[in-house]
């Protein structure tokens, strides 16, 4: 368990576009992880205000929904997303960081399911929430 | 201002592709995606580039589920913006020139996304097209569908809804 755990995480850490958007893996365990993003003005989606665009949060949120994925005791690899909605409660508050949550609620022979949210650091008021399905793959 | 009935057609052109080429590249996480658009007319076709750092696994070179699930948004916001900002273009109610120096008006945001995959997103270059299905004064609905090399096998398809600026907004 504790090796999966491992893998998954040099897994994710490796994921060329994650290392790009500067993500860290904070926790990862029994089907749910952690993620962070530092606020980046390359990701703004609105010039006047410095927000980030939502694209950019939705990549932090589908990471993090797949390293849930991997994480939980009952996945045997790799995952591929099936589907994921996003619903965007507010902006993002310009230069926080991003965190991500994401919780692999049940699995089965071949689909996770995922529901995860993004934070800044008014942690009482989420940013973004999602919910996904995604592949279990095997071998 | 009004224009004459039949103006020459650079003119018509350059008005056009200046106000595309400023919401495109006033964006900065648009142009870090490196994401174009090509225009005929008023239809939009987005197009994204393919670079390693879009890349979001280790062992197999596919595009990151996040990148395709921001190039859908990406081209729906555009589209919609397009169409909404259209008019006041074409009428001379915008200012091309403030746009270009960035000045944009404002712009619909996302209230809610979702993507379906289809396929594994392969790397090279992706497009797509949105068509807006619900254009309200508060809010409207638009659906998107992404492909790499062939149009008739989509890789991602998404639907969403954006909230839509005040109406003064428009006239920049």
């Amino acid at each position: 368990m504790a090796d999966k755990v491992k893998i998954a995480r040099q897994f994710i850490e490796a994921i060329p576009h994650a290392r790009e958007l500067g993500m860290q893996l904070t926790e990862l365990a029994d089907g749910r992880a952690e993620i962070t993003m530092p606020y980046d003005a390359r990701l703004v989606g609105d010039p006047k205000t410095g927000v980030l665009h939502g694209g950019a949060i939705s990549t932090l949120m589908d990471t993090c929904c797949g390293a849930a994925v991997m994480s939980h005791p009952s996945a045997p690899g790799g995952t591929a997303t099936i589907d994921l909605r996003i619903d965007y409660m507010r902006a993002a508050t310009p230069g926080q960081k991003i965190t991500a949550r994401a919780h692999c609620y049940h699995i089965t022979h071949a689909f996770a399911f995922v529901r995860a949210e993004a934070l800044d650091e008014d942690s009482a008021h989420p940013v973004a929430v999602a919910t996904g399905s995604f592949t279990v793959e095997r071998g | 201002m009004a224009k004459q009935l039949h103006e020459p057609v650079q003119v018509v052109k350059q008005r056009r592709d200046a106000a595309l080429k400023a919401l495109v590249e006033g964006v900065p996480y648009v142009r870090f995606l490196g994401i174009e658009f090509d225009r005929r007319g008023d239809e939009l076709t987005a197009v994204l580039r393919f670079d390693e750092k879009l890349i979001g696994n280790p062992l197999r070179q596919v595009l990151h589920g996040g990148v395709t699930a921001a190039f859908l948004e990406v081209a729906a916001i555009m589209t919609l913006s397009w169409s909404y900002l259209w008019p006041g273009i074409e009428n001379g109610e915008i200012d091309v020139e403030r746009m270009a120096a960035g000045e944009l008006p404002r712009l619909p945001r996302t209230i809610g996304f979702t993507i379906d995959y289809l396929r594994a997103g392969l790397p090279r270059d992706a497009y797509a097209r949105a068509v807006i299905s619900r254009s309200g004064r508060r809010y409207a609905s638009v659906r998107v569908e992404a492909w790499q090399d062939n149009r008739d096998r989509p890789f991602a398809q998404g639907s969403g809804h954006f909230l839509m600026p005040p109406e003064e907004a428009a006239k920049g």
